[in-house]
């Protein structure tokens, strides 16, 4: 590991909010020799210990996690004003303590956006974006009979293109940093994946439309090429797939 | 009590599952919809099982604890997945597959279900290339192919590092539909309590959601669990935080036997431990063992000083670095399987040659693939896992070899089925890594989501049909109208009421801690029969106090995190005990389960004679001894051998 770890001492500004329909507001918590080898969530579950230990009258801060390395998409957090914190391309399980500074006041919030409904603290609904997927997201094959893996050879750049589409963890930071609260970058990685492979290009146009509409019709803003989702995503997704979906989605409404 | 019938099908190996499909019974299609199927956890194997078997009419009932299904942890496999291919035409076949994965298993696994396993490998790819899974392709188009552990044949496809996020989103985007059809009725953030048993055969689960704290009740003909490994009963592991064997223990208090449960992966090339609060350890791909060289130093005062900071592995010139798996196992080399590669890291490290501030690591250096193939490719083969390595530790893997320690990975054990996956209670269905059914003694890497997904999409469709071909006319039930379903939703309420009145001075994350530490220090890579005694003591204290002085703030009604774990490490404090005695009780070193009792030049001694069986063990009530069922394994179609990786023939 890193040479030289240091102890730090820390305040917290944490949104507290008992429950969907509750009145939030921020409280302050110190927590003290944090290692800056500790990951950012680690520091979480001491102050949580801490909590528990005081008996706080909130309780511990309920805050979504799971896999703890990137990928299951269930973390979230605003920090200090960015989504998943103060370090690019990772999601907030792994941004570690030693990007802080002792004597830090860090404000830490909730995924703010009309489309994810706070449940409590820090941890939203985001069953919209389930329900965008099942509007489309997917080719229509059922198990079996399906014709051999070699049997349609895809171009290289064609996969890969896919694949970097296909990283999105679905975990809302494009959405919740988007001034419009624009799920565009989350529909586009799928829209944009399955248009890029044979397999998915017979319903590119179709799923374009439909992933759009539930979209919509779930309260989700309109994109207006910003960008701040590319910048804050912390799987890289590049803005050139919403590009790829307005296209797949003219082609739909021209086809009416 | 039910019998040890593994219910394998008569004939040839190669003949078993085309004779079991030709022959089962069906459900015409009318009926399919009378029909209610519950499956709990929406990985790999569960998520896949939910599509198909909706897919084919049935309607069905998904769970899973996470916000969303796209969650389950079969997301993080980094690696691949095996199939039987043979597309780079070096010389793999469904056997090589088969054969492989028993002799990995150190032929503790069962022959006719490995077999099954390895031909339906193939549909495998084939489903989810059709699903639009990007996996990694070569300049001509076709499906690229590495290597993994314990095979010398390439036969593992991959999506970069990210093949179990693909093949699950593949699994979940198929579910989807299911959904949006209205042919799957999907239950997040819910977590299963208990299971629901009427007239001998399994009929419901009661669930708490997790939100709102409701406890309910569902029906179904019949019930499937997909709910994973319980490897965070050693606490620090590669599982997800909130991966947990709950759903396996309730089975196994109604009736369920637990198959092997002292069989525990641990995986060789993890990030080595660095703190008290540290909560989870993150793998680095087995892949990484393709172009990545393991070795220590040879003179320990080297090992010293990089421990203490003097040298840095580039200041320790080659003669001086020992490759031991290359010079140990020269025909496999850095890909011996994990429970070879682990053993010999401790062996190293505890002979004082580790590195790492702690002295528990080991090296494993890109210097030589980077020489030989150029940055650039190894930055295209593993990036994303560099950059996760950067990440946590800040240290750059492609100036400084990576500094990597064995932990608790993947469990082979799990609940007992047969060959149909069906467990001791009819009814009742296991999948996945929850079962114990195909990796024996060790599992071979990118076998988990080979297997995850032979069970759900190709397996549990047929033989979960064949369960429910008289049962159509078994009219749904009104969990509201039905006094078991009242009487098992009543205890889960008490047993809620019994842990919040505890009300006491630690937090669940203290006991679980102490058992992780019992655990990992007892019951971990090295076990003795002194060990697994102190450590049985040792559970059995650490739960009589959990149920004294664990405190869990906050209500019952509504969102209670501490009570959600409070559940799950109270379940883990007897499942510690069970994966205890299972080792206790195998005087055999095989695959992961290595007794120091049971060795022979410093390599694990299995013992054929007395242990070639499957240990089921019966519930049989609390603070009571539990009763050992055997299932002998009877290797008719292999030649049982002792596990070679040193030459190549």
């Amino acid at each position: 590991m890193a040479e030289g770890h240091k102890s730090l001492n820390l305040t917290l500004k944490v949104w507290r909010q008992a429950g969907r329909n509750a009145q939030g507001q921020f409280k302050e918590y110190t927590v003290k020799d944090i290692s800056t080898e500790a990951s950012f969530l680690e520091m979480m579950d001491i102050l949580n210990e801490q909590l528990i230990e005081t008996a706080d009258p909130d309780g511990p801060v309920a805050f979504d996690h799971d896999c703890r390395e990137g990928i299951c998409g269930m973390c979230s957090l605003f920090i200090n004003g960015r989504a998943h914190g103060p370090d690019d391309d990772i999601t907030t399980c792994q941004l570690h303590m030693r990007k802080f500074n002792d004597g830090d006041k860090i404000t830490i919030e909730p995924w703010r956006s009309g489309g994810f409904p706070i449940i409590k603290d820090l941890m939203v609904d985001r069953s919209a974006y389930d329900k965008i997927m099942q509007a489309g997201g997917f080719v229509s094959v059922s198990t079996g009979g399906v014709p051999d893996a070699n049997a349609i050879p895809i171009p290289k750049p064609d996969a890969d293109e896919a694949m970097d589409a296909a990283a999105c963890i679905g975990c809302g930071a494009c959405a919740a940093t988007c001034k419009n609260g624009s799920a565009m970058l989350f529909v586009s990685a799928k829209v944009s994946q399955l248009a890029l492979l044979p397999q998915g290009k017979a319903e590119a146009a179709k799923r374009a439309k439909a992933m759009v509409a539930k979209m919509d019709e779930l309260g989700f803003g309109n994109c207006t090429n910003t960008g701040a989702c590319e910048l804050e995503c912390p799987k890289s997704v590049s803005i050139s797939h919403i590009a790829r979906l307005n296209r797949e989605f003219l082609k739909a409404n021209v086809k009416d | 009590m039910a019998q040890l019938d593994s219910k394998i099908p008569e004939g040839d190996l190669k003949d078993k599952w085309t004779n079991y499909k030709e022959h089962q019974h069906l459900v015409n299609p009318a009926n399919k919809r009378k029909i209610d199927i519950i499956v709990v956890g929406t990985g790999l194997a569960g998520a896949s099982a939910a599509a198909s078997l909706a897919e084919m009419g049935f309607k069905v009932k998904a769970f899973c604890y996470q916000d969303s299904p796209r969650r389950a942890h079969s997301i993080a496999a980094q690696g691949g997945i095996n199939a039987a291919k043979n597309y780079p035409n070096d010389g793999d076949s469904v056997y090589r597959l088969f054969y492989d994965t028993i002799k990995g298993g150190d032929y503790r696994a069962r022959e006719a279900n490995v077999y099954r396993l390895a031909e339906v490998s193939n549909l495998i790819i084939d489903q989810c290339v059709a699903q639009g899974v990007p996996f990694a392709r070569e300049y001509g188009g076709l499906l690229a192919n590495r290597s993994f552990g314990g095979a010398l044949v390439s036969r593992t496809f991959y999506a970069r590092g990210q093949t179990g996020q693909q093949l699950l989103l593949g699994a979940y985007s198929a579910l989807s539909r299911q959904i949006g059809l209205g042919n799957v009725e999907m239950h997040s953030r819910t977590e299963m309590m208990d299971l629901v048993i009427i007239d001998g055969r399994c009929r419901g689960i009661v669930t708490r959601n997790l939100i709102t704290g409701e406890v309910s009740s569902h029906f179904a003909h019949c019930v499937i669990l997909a709910t994973g490994g319980y490897g965070n009963v050693y606490f620090l592991s590669t599982n997800a935080m909130g991966s947990n064997g709950s759903a396996a223990m309730k089975a196994y208090r109604k009736g369920a036997y637990f198959a092997n449960p002292c069989m525990v992966q641990i995986h060789p090339t993890c990030i080595p431990q660095h703190g008290d609060y540290q909560s989870k350890l993150t793998l680095m791909s087995e892949s990484l063992r393709n172009d990545g060289r393991i070795w220590v130093p040879k003179k320990k005062e080297d090992a010293e000083a990089l421990r203490k900071g003097l040298k840095k592995a580039s200041d320790i010139p080659d003669e001086d670095r020992y490759f031991y798996l290359e010079e140990r196992y020269p025909a496999f080399g850095n890909l011996v399987p994990r429970d070879v590669a682990s053993r010999n890291a401790k062996e190293r490290c505890d002979a004082g040659f580790g590195v790492n501030s702690t002295g528990n690591a080991v090296f494993l250096d890109f210097k030589y693939a980077i020489e030989r193939l150029g940055k650039n490719v190894v930055e295209q083969r593993y990036g994303n896992l560099f950059q996760m390595y950067q990440k946590i530790t800040d240290t750059d893997p492609y100036k400084e070899p990576m500094m990597i320690y064995p932990a608790i990975h993947y469990t082979m054990g799990g609940i007992w089925v047969d060959y149909e996956l069906s467990t001791t209670i009819p009814g009742l269905f296991a999948a996945g890594e929850a079962n114990f059914s195909d990796h024996g003694a060790n599992r071979l890497g990118a076998s988990a989501l080979m297997q995850g997904l032979a069970d759900g999409y190709f397996v549990l469709p047929y033989t979960v049909q064949e369960y429910l071909a008289d049962q159509f006319n078994v009219k749904r039930i009104n969990p509201k109208e039905n006094a078991e379903f009242q009487k098992a939703e009543k205890e889960v309420k008490d047993y809620i009421d019994k842990l919040m009145k505890i009300n006491g001075k630690h937090s669940v994350d203290h006991f679980h801690k102490e058992l992780g530490k019992v655990m990992w220090n007892d019951v971990g890579m090295a076990r003795s029969k002194e060990s697994l005694e102190d450590a049985i003591k040792k559970i059995q204290t650490l739960r009589a106090e959990f149920w004294k002085d664990v405190k869990i703030p906050g209500s019952k009604d509504g969102l209670n995190v501490e009570l959600e774990k409070a559940n799950r490490v109270a379940d883990f404090l007897e499942l510690g005990e069970l994966i205890a005695r299972d080792a206790l009780h195998r005087n055999e070193s095989c695959g992961g389960h290595f007794r120091v009792e049971s060795q022979e030049e410093g390599e694990a001694k299995r013992d054929d004679d007395n242990f070639m069986y499957v240990g089921a063990w019966e519930y049989k009530g609390e603070n009571q001894a539990p009763e050992l069922h055997k299932e002998p394994l009877n290797y008719q179609f292999i030649k049982v051998q002792k596990r070679n990786y040193k030459t190549g023939k």
